[in-house]
């Protein structure tokens, strides 16, 4: 088996108001090559689902279901070898790069660490794979800023050394926790398009979270939206955009104004997510749903696959469709 | 538009210094100042939406400030209805803030922790003296409905909400003092796409039954393309663009906002591109070029582009651009 394959991801944290289902049961497949977007709003455990892939959450959080990369189960892996993989053939770049850099050691050293780590190259092979790291992503002047400190990029250029560093082990997966959200709009234009070039030209997956639909349609081949814990909806871009079956997916479309209608109201979904210590019985959309039944509040529905590669977790998509 | 603008921006300059360390001072170094308003020049009119969009640092936020007269500028002139607005004293300043009101981005920092929502909207009633405090306890449930709240909301602390109900708190904070103005920045940006909806179909909602004047300044070009009239764009401290909506969107002028609008990612995944629309990074504040401020990053730059300070130009009736570039 090549690629990533997650089943029956789950991921519990106990709160004093009890036990939070950040991930409920998510099944994922990111085929060699292939961009997948994990998409969602603020607590739909998009970020939580890509950090227990490369089990990062710590107890009291715990974390069950397969993980397979490359065939091998990364929940039965040691520290040792999990270690390897980790910033490895998987590596993971973040949302705020100031606080996932050191901020006393200069971008060369960051970027030579991650070199011993995972390559056989010597000192002087090093230094030289850094700067070209470094020219790789795009930073203007390579070779003179190995040697500043974080606190002396903007936050555009921290993103690419932050790219810079997981690039070192020439990895096989990129995981991408909203890499371009501080980022503005320009600078975000420019780094979305850096990520799609080294994809290419490393035949690297990329597994991306984002609240962006924007972002899913420019960096996306496929798409899961996940609501309260779950995926609710699996597509091609295209379809996902064209077709989207879900009410939840058509609400949260619809709620981003577009061109040519301008000043009418915006179709958005009424009430506000539900609590994850909390959730709602059977499916948790049921509560701001327009096509909810008593059917729906009654068993989680499963997903459901209706056209190739298209599935959805909703039991009236037949209607919604229509 | 021959009527007079409500808000008149005026050549409107704010500095910011740089704090200075003994060793600056025995050195006698040049006190370094962050320009964040650099000569701003806007009309705003009576009823419209004028939408304010720029990347982080243009200033716009500053603007927005100055508009509500939180900060003065230290240059310039803010004309309101017609009359400057440098009157310092208490009561002029009560008299402009009951007129002219501010919503902002936080959510979470904007409230006051220890008020319920009854507290918070009773104070802003009691000091612009709006009536009676008999009449308090009506109004305040006219207000959580007019924002579509429930009416058990007034005896609520803040962090009983959620973000999009914590804006519609601060959008009634606003709203209270029934002013003319209401500016409004990055009011959304923090708040998830569903909720950003029903924030946005309220502001609309609102404006079309008070009659409100808006300023929306947000850093979203579909928001903003969405709410707005006309629209100004901001570049280190200045406007180098302004013009109705669609002439804006479908005809920029200004290579900066044609980067800008490239730049937004597409909803349509089969308009997807594969190069980067700008260049390059916003020069730092600290040292804004002469000329224009975009030279460093325009790819249609000459000579006068590097000396000369480009002012804004009328290409259109009310679209105007600031570039040397023959339209």
């Amino acid at each position: 088996m090549t690629g990533l394959q997650v089943r029956n991801l789950t991921t519990l944290f106990d709160t004093p108001r009890g036990q939070a289902h950040a991930v409920d049961g998510v099944d994922l497949d990111v085929a060699p090559g292939e961009v997948l977007g994990l998409v969602g709003e603020s607590g739909s455990g998009k970020s939580v689902t890509l950090r227990s892939i490369l089990r990062l959450i710590r107890p009291p959080g715990r974390v069950t279901g397969q993980v397979a990369w490359q065939g091998r189960d990364l929940m039965a892996l040691g520290p040792a070898a999990l270690r390897q993989v980790r910033g490895g053939e998987i590596a993971m770049i973040f949302q705020e790069p100031m606080s996932a850099l050191n901020p006393v050691l200069t971008v060369r050293a960051q970027i030579e660490e991650s070199l011993r780590a995972h390559t056989t190259l010597d000192r002087a092979g090093r230094r030289r794979r850094a700067a070209e790291l470094l020219d790789r992503v795009g930073m203007p002047d390579a070779t003179r800023r190995l040697d500043d400190y974080p606190h002396q990029f903007s936050g555009g250029m921290r993103q690419r050394v932050m790219i810079a560093i997981a690039l070192a082990s020439e990895p096989k997966l990129l995981l991408a926790d909203e890499p371009t959200t501080a980022l503005d709009v320009t600078i975000q234009d420019q780094i979305l398009k850096l990520l799609l070039d080294l994809r290419d030209s490393m035949g690297m997956s990329v597994l991306f979270v984002t609240h962006d639909l924007g972002v899913v349609a420019a960096t996306c081949d496929r798409v899961a939206v996940m609501y309260a814990g779950r995926v609710v909806e699996m597509a091609d871009v295209l379809d996902l955009f064209d077709a989207p079956r879900h009410p939840y997916t058509r609400g949260l479309l619809g709620s981003v104004p577009r061109g040519g209608a301008e000043r009418t109201l915006l179709t958005s979904v009424e009430g506000t997510p539900p609590s994850l210590t909390a959730l709602p019985p059977g499916c948790a959309f049921a509560p701001r749903c327009g096509w909810a039944t008593e059917d729906c509040r009654s068993a989680v529905p499963p997903m459901e696959v209706f056209a190739r590669g298209h599935a959805v977790a909703c039991i009236h998509h037949q209607r919604v469709a229509a | 538009m021959t009527a007079e603008p409500l808000i008149a921006v005026r050549g409107v300059h704010k500095r910011f210094p740089v704090r200075r360390s003994a060793l600056d001072w025995l050195l006698r170094r040049e006190v370094l100042a962050v320009q964040a308003l650099a000569g701003v020049d806007l009309d705003i009119n009576r009823g419209e939406t004028l939408g304010v969009v720029g990347e982080s640092g243009c200033g716009k936020s500053t603007l927005a400030r100055c508009l509500v007269r939180l900060l003065e500028p230290d240059e310039g002139l803010i004309r309101f209805d017609g009359k400057p607005t440098d009157d310092r004293s208490r009561e002029g300043r009560r008299r402009f803030h009951r007129r002219v009101q501010i919503t902002f981005q936080d959510p979470y920092s904007a409230l006051n922790p220890r008020m319920t929502v009854r507290q918070v909207l009773a104070e802003a009633l009691a000091v612009h003296r709006m009536r009676p405090a008999s009449g308090f306890p009506s109004r305040i449930a006219e207000l959580l409905d007019l924002v579509r709240l429930p009416q058990d909301a007034a005896d609520r602390l803040p962090h009983a909400f959620s973000g999009g109900q914590r804006q519609r708190i601060g959008i009634a904070r606003a709203l209270a003092v029934e002013p003319d103005v209401l500016v409004a920045d990055e009011l959304v940006s923090a708040l998830d796409v569903s909720v950003q909806a029903q924030v946005i179909n309220l502001l609309l909602d609102l404006q079309g039954r008070l009659g409100l004047t808006v300023v929306f300044v947000a850093h979203d070009l579909r928001l903003v393309r969405h709410i707005s009239h006309r629209v100004a764009v901001m570049y280190l401290g200045r406007v180098v663009e302004v013009g109705p909506t669609e002439a804006l969107f479908s005809g920029p002028v200004h290579p900066y906002t044609v980067a800008l609008l490239a730049a937004a990612p597409d909803l349509n995944p089969r308009r997807r591109t594969t190069r980067a629309a700008t260049l390059g990074e916003l020069p730092s504040p600290l040292a804004i070029p002469p000329g224009c401020p975009y030279q460093t990053r325009c790819p249609f730059v000459f000579d006068r582009c590097r000396t000369e300070r480009p002012v804004l130009t009328e290409h259109t009736p009310g679209h105007a651009a600031a570039c040397h570039r023959p339209a």
